[in-house]
């Protein structure tokens, strides 16, 4: 592709004026005026019995139990609905004759008619980071300065697919309401002409901001490059500068010229020295190369590596930092001390997933060693078990707390992608802490910032749910959602039922149509009334042969949408319970994301989700058991969610 | 003892020049293989695909004999991944022209033919040639599903089903092919 020296220049960009202060956002009128209590809509049904070829999932008897907030006073109606196991039923208006041309599996047959624009246009969150346009994908250099939060991102200014690599550049007070501005870097030079790819920020001790990031030349070698800051005066940090002798770094000779990308923040070394880590790979083992640096403009090659892991493949996005294991709060990249640990992150180019380690970190020999060799990089923990990668953390020294970012890519067609003009989107950001209690996993939960996009809140209060049942919440439309839920099994019926060796996972399991003692049981999202389309999210509690409870937490997209050409794969992990912990769960709902976490963050599942029926005024909320045994008491908070205004084309910056 | 110094002066110099040559470079992409070396790159990196007559078919079709690696190998499968996808879109072109039924169906398999011809094939390239296979084989991947999709819109009445299998295979092939370079 030609580039030229204006490149920066022709790519159209939507200016935001500079808000006051922190909370201007508290002034923000409501945006779809929905959110009033209102009887259940009906009308949207009617477009929808003229569709002739959907099939559905619906119970054949009865109907589903409804309730209404114990805050409105409303009366119950009482129903009963009948769970349905797998076979497809029959949605209304259509007979059980023209069923012959679909099959039971849900990805032949179905939808016939391809995506309208009402549809894909329903697909666009409303509160988590997408540019207007066009593919994103890495998170690149997050952080704080001057009372703004600086993201950065893997951006294709040319459509809705990977290539032409520059980094978009956004500044937000609150990690939620964000100000598009400029790119801050496009491929204006010969060492980075074929690709301005991931990096990471550091900001020094005299307020001195660096970027190391890596560059694809025109030679099609991946180097590290400086660049910094034109103008530290200014907040918003617009203009960067690149350092005139980049690159910094080349492939050292052991190393493939297209395995050595995305260098690591930086942290000081006893010696006063910045240290970071670069990813790549030897043959298929995983590898961390480590460089010291006095300047980041001449590094040295540290001997060794800082972990290497057989049959991981390469080591994309390295991210390493400390963690306490006292406090709640984060820690600077370069902390240090007896209440330590370290947390070692890489994405894996093989699965596409992101991994993490606790363990120890030895700066003379440069090694970090996992506390449990069965859980090493690349071979554990993962931060999330749905759709998420290249994350990357950043100290945010203003709360001191360490915030993740990650990337969210799309799970339906490029077809679908170039039609609605986007693809990609960020995770909200999480804060990360050590989870004390079991001692060896991270919490994540999303920055606390995005409750104050709450609205009204519907709540349920020690709401019973019986062994195979459905019921409906009455909260209005059910597209922006935040939910934070509790669920107790009677102790009767875990008592009563058999220990079994049943191993239970989430990804072969087959969703929460298959039934179990105690389990599944759960919530239904981004559900339309008749159950033709809804994505469960769900615990399924195995008593095993010691008489432990063993627990899962899956997010199950196999019936979540009446469209053939998205993926419908089913997430989840086993989830660590303790003792006298209830089973507790929070969930944001934002259109076609959703964001799942157990336990307080012990486990996150995100997952997108494309609905043809469940949308708008048709989007529902439920709960279910669909459990053969465990009756399931489920006590549980519902807020409406604002929008976060991210692509308002109304708002404009004066400059 | 004089001898003539000329010849060996030569001959020393060619020595020198055919070494330099035959030293693979660590940093270069390909490095210089000999004829049945070559063969058996393809043989071997076929053998890891799901259709290794068409893998094989189809790099014979396209010179692979000049390409020494597997990046190489799969970038002339996204040539040929192009050109499948071109017919499909010229056969759909040709019916439309017709205009007898399926018209939603043929539409809505042009838009799939176009997606392939202008997001998946250029971002297989570009990953391919810069280092970042994991995308190449994303856009396979897509490829090879939109041709299913369109092929599920005739309900079994396809008139596209000889492009929509080349599509789905070829593309089958190179994403297969692309997961050997991760």
């Amino acid at each position: 592709m030609d580039r030229t020296n204006n490149s920066n220049h022709d790519v159209p960009f939507t200016y935001v004026s500079l808000p006051i202060g922190p909370h201007e956002d508290e002034a923000l009128v409501e945006s779809r005026g929905k959110w009033k209590a209102r009887p259940v809509v009906f009308c949207g049904l009617l477009v929808l019995v003229s569709l002739v070829a959907f099939n559905g999932y619906k119970g054949s008897n009865g109907n589903i139990t409804t309730l209404t907030s114990n805050e409105d006073l409303k009366q119950k109606t009482i129903h009963s609905h009948k769970w349905k196991p797998v076979s497809r039923g029959v949605s209304a208006g259509v007979s059980e004759k023209s069923n012959r041309l679909f099959t039971k599996s849900n990805n032949i047959g179905g939808m016939l008619f391809p995506w309208n624009n009402t549809m894909l246009a329903w697909q666009r969150t409303a509160f988590h980071f997408q540019p207007e346009e066009n593919w994103m994908n890495d998170p690149n250099g997050p952080l704080y300065y001057k009372g703004w939060y600086h993201f950065f991102y893997q951006y294709n200014p040319n459509g809705a697919f990977w290539g032409d690599i520059v980094w978009g550049h956004a500044v937000s007070r609150d990690l939620i309401h964000w100000i598009h501005l400029p790119l801050a870097m496009v491929a204006d030079e010969w060492y980075d002409q074929n690709g301005v790819w991931t990096g990471s920020a550091t900001i020094l001790p005299n307020g001195d901001i660096i970027m190391l990031y890596t560059g694809a030349t025109d030679a099609l070698v991946q180097v590290q490059n400086l660049a910094y800051p034109a103008d530290l005066s200014d907040p918003l940090l617009i203009d960067w500068i690149k350092y005139p002798k980049n690159p910094v770094l080349v492939p050292p000779p052991e190393i493939e010229v297209y395995d050595f990308r995305d260098p690591t923040t930086a942290w000081l070394t006893s010696q006063g020295k910045w240290r970071i880590s670069i990813g790549s790979k030897m043959n298929k083992t995983g590898i961390a190369l480590v460089y010291d640096t006095k300047d980041f403009k001449t590094f040295e090659r540290i001997e060794g590596i800082l972990r290497a892991v057989p049959k991981t493949g390469m080591w994309e996005c390295v991210d390493f930092f400390p963690v306490s294991t006292k406090l709640d709060i984060g820690l600077d990249t370069s902390a240090r001390g007896d209440d330590v640990k370290y947390v070692m992150k890489v994405s894996l180019d093989d699965d596409r997933h992101d991994y993490y380690a606790l363990g120890t970190y030895d700066e003379n020999g440069v090694d970090f060693v996992p506390d449990d060799t069965n859980k090493d990089v690349g071979t554990g923990l993962r931060y999330d078990y749905g759709v998420f990668y290249a994350s990357k953390t950043f100290y945010d020294q203003s709360k001191e707390r360490r915030v993740l970012w990650s990337w969210i890519g799309e799970s339906d067609s490029e077809d679908a992608d170039v039609a609605k003009g986007w693809a990609s989107l960020m995770g909200i950001p999480r804060t990360i802490v050590f989870d004390k209690k079991t001692g060896s996993n991270l919490l994540q939960w999303p920055v606390e910032e995005v409750e104050r996009l709450r609205m009204k809140r519907c709540k349920f209060h020690n709401e019973k749910v019986m062994p195979g049942s459905v019921v409906l919440l009455n909260i209005g439309s059910a597209s922006q959602l935040d939910i934070e839920a509790e669920f107790n099994i009677d102790k009767k019926d875990i008592e009563k039922i058999k220990q079994t060796n049943e191993e239970y996972n989430c990804e072969t399991s087959g969703g929460a149509a298959n039934r179990g003692a105690l389990g599944p049981f759960g919530l239904l999202v981004l559900a339309d009334e008749g159950l033709s389309e809804y994505t469960p999210i769900y615990f399924y509690v195995v008593k095993g042969s010691n008489g432990n409870l063993k627990t899962s937490f899956c997010s199950d997209q196999s019936r979540s949408s009446l469209a053939t050409d998205v993926d419908k794969s089913i997430f989840g992990s086993t989830v660590p319970v303790l003792e006298g912990e209830k089973l507790s769960l929070r969930i944001l709902v934002d259109h076609s994301i959703v964001e799942s976490f157990a336990q307080g963050g012990r486990t996150c599942v995100t997952s997108r989700v494309y609905p043809t029926t469940a949308i708008y005024e048709n989007a529902q909320l439920f709960l279910f058991n669909n459990a053969t045994e465990a009756t399931v008491t489920a006590s549980l908070n519902v807020w409406h969610m604002n929008s976060a205004f991210i692509n308002d084309k109304q708002v404009k910056l004066k400059s | 003892m004089t001898t003539n110094f000329k010849p060996l002066t030569l001959c020393l110099c060619l020595q020198a020049i055919f070494l330099i040559i035959s030293i693979p470079t660590t940093h270069s992409r390909t490095t210089f293989l000999a004829k049945d070396e070559k063969l058996s790159l393809i043989q071997n990196t076929c053998k890891k695909t799901p259709n290794y007559n068409i893998c094989l078919q189809s790099l014979k079709a396209n010179s692979a004999s000049s390409v020494s690696d597997v990046t190489g190998l799969a970038q002339i499968m996204v040539k040929v991944m192009k050109a499948k996808a071109n017919d499909g879109l010229n056969k759909i072109h040709q019916l439309q022209k017709l205009g007898n039924g399926a018209r939603k169906a043929l539409n809505s398999c042009g838009d799939k033919y176009r997606a392939i011809l202008v997001a998946d094939i250029p971002q297989a390239i570009e990953a391919l040639e810069k280092g970042d296979p994991k995308f190449a084989e994303d856009g396979a991947n897509d490829a090879a599903n939109e041709a299913t999709y369109c092929e599920n819109e005739f309900n079994g009445k396809s008139p596209l089903t000889k492009q929509n299998n080349a599509m789905h295979d070829v593309s089958a092939v190179t994403a297969a092919m692309v997961r050997q370079l991760l």
